[in-house]
């Protein structure tokens, strides 16, 4: 726990995804840390957790970005980032290395340190401090590696609880996989869109008006689905409401402040 | 059976546009996953049996050697035979030789998937041996020349009207839409062939090594009296089903029923030790099994020697998405679903069954609900790196992999590609937000729109000292 | 010869040869105990209760349960039963308890003692042991009970005494232990409640290929 002696030091796993498609998911993640009393950095040597190599069967190259990743978060006293999955695959990072090799060592001590941000907050430091209202009804996604790796299911409820004025209404089959899976949503299209289809069609059926989850990856499918399918409902990374930080448009809406401008002018 | 593994692909987009077959999945969904849902509620233990069975049998598969020449002097000692068929092709001419020393001329067959498997009704069929499926569904596919898409509801693809179709065809009665008529009509007709068969074949749930029995577990009745009327009983199993005591094997009964359909417990469990015994007035007077490798034993040892703790429950295809989606027929051969995904690659080898590991999001469904804790996604990640490594991994995802890796393994460049493509897509998405066709992301795009980068990096932001 | 090369691949896989005596001593001892695994609660209940899981199990799986007060009782209840469902013909196994029985009460219906055979409407056994855990009756085959008469028939009918009801599977196997020296019958039969099968449509229909009915009759003993 945070007090007036300790501010943990986290060290922010990005994620490629926030890093290239929504920032603001990465700084959502920096205030609610900050707002739970951590001092957060952000160092320079990372890049992706090598989840696309993994799961292609290329273990030398998820070994070297393994060993980057683990060097690049050395001695912070947590490793946080906005995602069930990419945490996920830093804590696989140990079975990549055998018994003897001191990276396999060093593996499982980030392991033992990197948190998905809501699980972090949540189980770890005790922090439920939410000082965020949002307007309208929520339905949950629970994505695959978190809900089933990381045990990460109450952790982003408990805190969306606290949002003033948000309604929660779950949906059929919450934890069933929206079709995402990486590489799997290019090398099996067909497949991928029955499967977000179902997802939509359930989120769709829950009466929510937002979308909320806590992996990019899946929101970007769901969102590019429902836009697709053109559905009002919008998609928004959880702690973006955590944080308050809905200045940015949902995920793939239109940005209707430009469209003003653009209409003024 | 014909291997199909190979156009997966296709057979996944035909299936996906089949409206009768998505009819029919339909139905699985609805049923065996709510099913044990409810099962498992009322068993506080489940999970502790489930870490129980996973540390059973992995004793078991340390010791295979030992139970499995122990249940084979059981089962001599009880008078009957052993016979070791280390491919389809030694299972299927050891059965054949079996029913030729008997005269056999037709054969009734409880449901056994390593039946189906190692080919066996074709191969008896071209000797001149009448193979007669007696468990509904698959007596359903054997009047349709057709083969199973789940291994314990093989007709699981099929609607009423399929089945109603068949059976008018074939045994010359009025039509009928119902069911329970339908049902009849199948129990009359194969009566008669319980009878008539020379041979009895089933297949084993389990093998009990300390008394030599094997056991069947079954709804319907049939492989009773598939095993009990003729005068030969065959019991075609594998390798891996042997379990040591009676108390081991009732820990995987609690556990396979309710895994499998949600029951309590299945209606017939019965275990067969040898021939009948001097004074019986029924029950086969010859009794042999069958012990199938098939590839098996060459998994002991290897990182996939956790898929030989598999019971054969299906809870894992039942709780799949691209199970649900696609069907069991789609995976191309026998085995479907996330232990089809492991298991074919082993059997037809990963060259024809590439596809398969691949076709899967690695959601992890599979996992939770295997009663013996499998690691499903893991082992079909080993078949991934096992085709990387082989090279059989198609051109574009090597080179699409090696390409990305160069840059994801060095920061500065990671960052400019980042950098310019959040700008270049989010120019290209303009003022909408998205974007509904994208050079190159066409498996993106053409289901879907992709949600356009807010422009700049957050790398490149929190540099500029944004927060 | 593929004997060989199966158990050289195994023992390769687990990289040794063939067993010492020491390498063998983990199965043997496991062999020799019979020990028991995890045995869920509702397996080790005080025996009233599991008489009533029995039952309530049983019905669950949808056979019939008839309740009577000694086995004096169970020609009476078999003729009742047969005769509201027009049934005049009986197949019966021929163990003592069943012969021993006075069966004069079954007036015009006819109790043969054979093994079954295609066509017959009714049969009458024995049981050897009910499990409570799923409501399960345990029977097995013998010179006096053959195990056609459990699948071939219509209806099965079951003597069943409750001091025979044990919570567990695992308590089952070893009452039948002890009543056979360790050897095991030629058939064992475990069966919960009538045939069954959901192969058209996932929809449950009763009476596949084996008895469409299952009647215990529960004896208070
Ligand atoms: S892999 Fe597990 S869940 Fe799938 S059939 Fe085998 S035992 Fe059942």
């Amino acid at each position: 726990m945070p007090n007036a002696e300790h501010t943990p030091r986290v060290g922010l796993f990005v994620t490629c995804l926030a890093d290239m498609f929504r920032p603001t998911v990465a700084f959502a993640t920096v205030r609610l840390l900050e707002q739970a009393g951590c001092t957060v950095e952000v160092p320079e040597k990372q890049t992706c957790c090598g989840q696309p190599a993994f799961n292609s069967g290329d273990r030398n190259t998820t070994r070297d970005i393994a060993k980057m990743t683990i060097e690049a978060f050395d001695g912070y006293e947590y490793v946080v980032g906005p995602s069930g999955s990419c945490i996920g695959m830093l804590h696989y990072y140990a079975d990549l290395f055998d018994d003897n090799d001191p990276w396999k060592k060093r593996a499982e001590d980030l392991k033992a340190r990197s948190f998905e941000i809501t699980s972090f907050l949540v189980d770890v430091i005790g922090f439920d401090q939410i000082k965020a209202a949002f307007d309208g009804t929520i339905t949950y996604h629970d994505s695959c590696s978190g809900l089933r790796q990381l045990g990460i299911k109450q952790q982003p409820r408990k805190l969306l609880g606290k949002v003033d004025n948000l309604e929660l209404a779950e949906m059929e089959e919450a934890e069933t996989c929206c079709g995402f899976g990486g590489t799997f949503c290019v090398k099996y299209p067909d497949i991928s869109n029955r499967m977000v289809a179902n997802k939509t069609e359930n989120t769709s059926a829950s009466g929510a008006d937002t979308l909320v989850g806590g992996d990019l990856g899946c929101l970007l499918n769901m969102a590019g689905k429902l836009k697709r399918e053109g559905k009002s409902i919008e998609a928004r990374h959880v702690v973006e409401i955590l944080a308050g930080m809905l200045d940015q448009p949902a995920i793939g809406e239109a940005d209707a402040k430009r469209y003003e401008l653009a209409k003024q002018v | 059976m014909q291997i199909k593994s190979p156009e997966f692909k296709d057979n996944a987009r035909i299936a996906l546009q089949d409206v009768n077959l998505q009819k029919a999945l339909g139905n699985l969904k609805a049923g065996f996953p709510v099913k044990r849902a409810n099962a498992v509620e009322r068993m506080p233990e489940f999970e502790d049996l489930r870490d129980e069975a996973r540390d059973l049998k992995n004793h078991i598969l340390e010791n295979l050697d030992v139970y499995l020449e122990q249940f084979e002097s059981k089962v001599v000692e009880n008078g009957g035979h052993v016979h070791w068929a280390r491919t389809s092709d030694d299972a299927c001419k050891t059965i054949l030789d079996i029913c030729k020393q008997v005269g056999a001329k037709t054969v009734t067959k409880g449901k056994s998937m390593v039946s189906e498997e190692v080919n066996l009704n074709e191969y008896l069929e071209k000797n001149g041996v009448q193979p007669v499926e007696t468990d509904l569904g698959e007596y359903i596919l054997q009047l349709r020349e057709d083969h199973p898409s789940h291994i314990i509801a093989p007709a699981i693809h099929l609607n009423l009207e399929d089945v109603s179709e068949a059976f008018h065809k074939h045994h010359n009665r009025p039509k009928s839409d119902d069911p329970a008529v339908l049902m009849q009509e199948a129990r009359e007709m194969l009566r008669k062939q319980f009878v008539a068969a020379d041979v009895g074949i089933t297949g084993a749930n389990f093998c009990v090594a300390e008394t030599g029995s094997t056991i069947i577990v079954t709804n319907e009745g049939n492989g009773d009296l598939t095993q009990t009327l003729p005068k030969t009983h065959i019991v075609i199993t594998s390798i891996e089903k042997v379990v040591p005591t009676l108390e081991d094997m009732s820990l995987f009964l609690r556990l396979l029923a309710r895994s499998a359909t949600g029951q309590e417990f299945t209606v017939y469990n019965t275990l067969s030790t040898g021939p009948r015994r001097e004074g019986d007035q029924d029950g086969p007077e010859n009794f042999h099994v069958v012990l199938v490798d098939n590839g098996r034993s060459e998994m002991v040892g290897t990182e996939l020697q956790d898929m030989l703790r598999c019971i054969r429950c299906s809870a894992c295809m039942n709780h799949c998405p691209v199970y649900g989606a696609v069907g069991g027929h789609s995976y191309g051969w026998v085995y479907p679903g996330p232990m089809g995904s492991v298991l074919t690659p082993q059997m037809i080898g990963i060259e024809n069954a590439g596809l398969l590991p691949n076709a899967s999001t690695f959601c992890g469904k599979c996992e939770s609900v295997c009663p013996v804790r499998i690691p499903l996604p893991k082992l079909m990640r080993h078949w991934r790196e096992n085709e990387f490594e082989k090279h059989l991994s198609p051109k574009a995802v090597r080179w699409g992999i090696s390409g990305w890796g160069f840059f994801a393994k060095r920061p500065a460049l990671y960052r400019w590609v980042s950098r310019s493509s959040a700008w270049f897509m989010n120019k290209l998405a303009g003022k909408k937000g998205r974007i509904s066709r994208l050079p190159l992301a066409g498996g993106w795009t053409d289901w879907r729109d992709m949600p356009a980068p807010e422009g700049q990096t957050f790398m490149d932001q929190w540099k500029q000292g944004k927060r | 010869m593929s004997k060989a090369e199966i158990l050289g691949n195994i023992r390769r896989g687990l990289g040794r040869g063939e067993p010492t005596a020491q390498q063998r001593s983990a199965a043997e001892s496991r062999l020799a105990a019979k020990a028991d695994n995890l045995i869920p609660k509702r397996g080790q209940l005080p025996h009233d209760e599991q008489v009533k899981l029995f039952k309530d199990m049983a019905i669950e799986a949808a056979a019939e349960i008839i309740e009577l007060d000694s086995t004096s009782e169970v020609p009476m209840a078999v003729s009742e039963w047969l005769h509201k469902m027009n049934i005049r013909e009986l197949v019966s196994a021929s163990n003592a308890e069943l012969t021993e029985m006075d069966w004069s009460a079954l007036g015009d219906i006819q109790r043969v003692e054979r093994v079954a055979q295609v066509g017959d409407m009714a049969s009458i056994t024995s049981s050897f042991a009910g499990i409570a855990e799923t409501g399960t009756l345990m029977l097995h085959s013998g010179s006096e009970s053959p195990t056609t008469l459990n699948f071939l028939p219509d209806v099965h009918m079951v003597v069943l005494h409750k001091s025979t009801i044990v919570g567990p599977y695992e308590d089952a196997w070893k009452k039948l232990r002890a009543a056979h020296g360790g050897k095991m019958p030629r058939t064992v039969n475990m069966i919960t409640g009538p045939s069954r099968s959901a192969d058209i449509e996932q929809k449950l229909q009763m009476g596949a290929h084996g008895p469409r009915t299952l009647v215990i009759l529960l004896i208070n003993d």
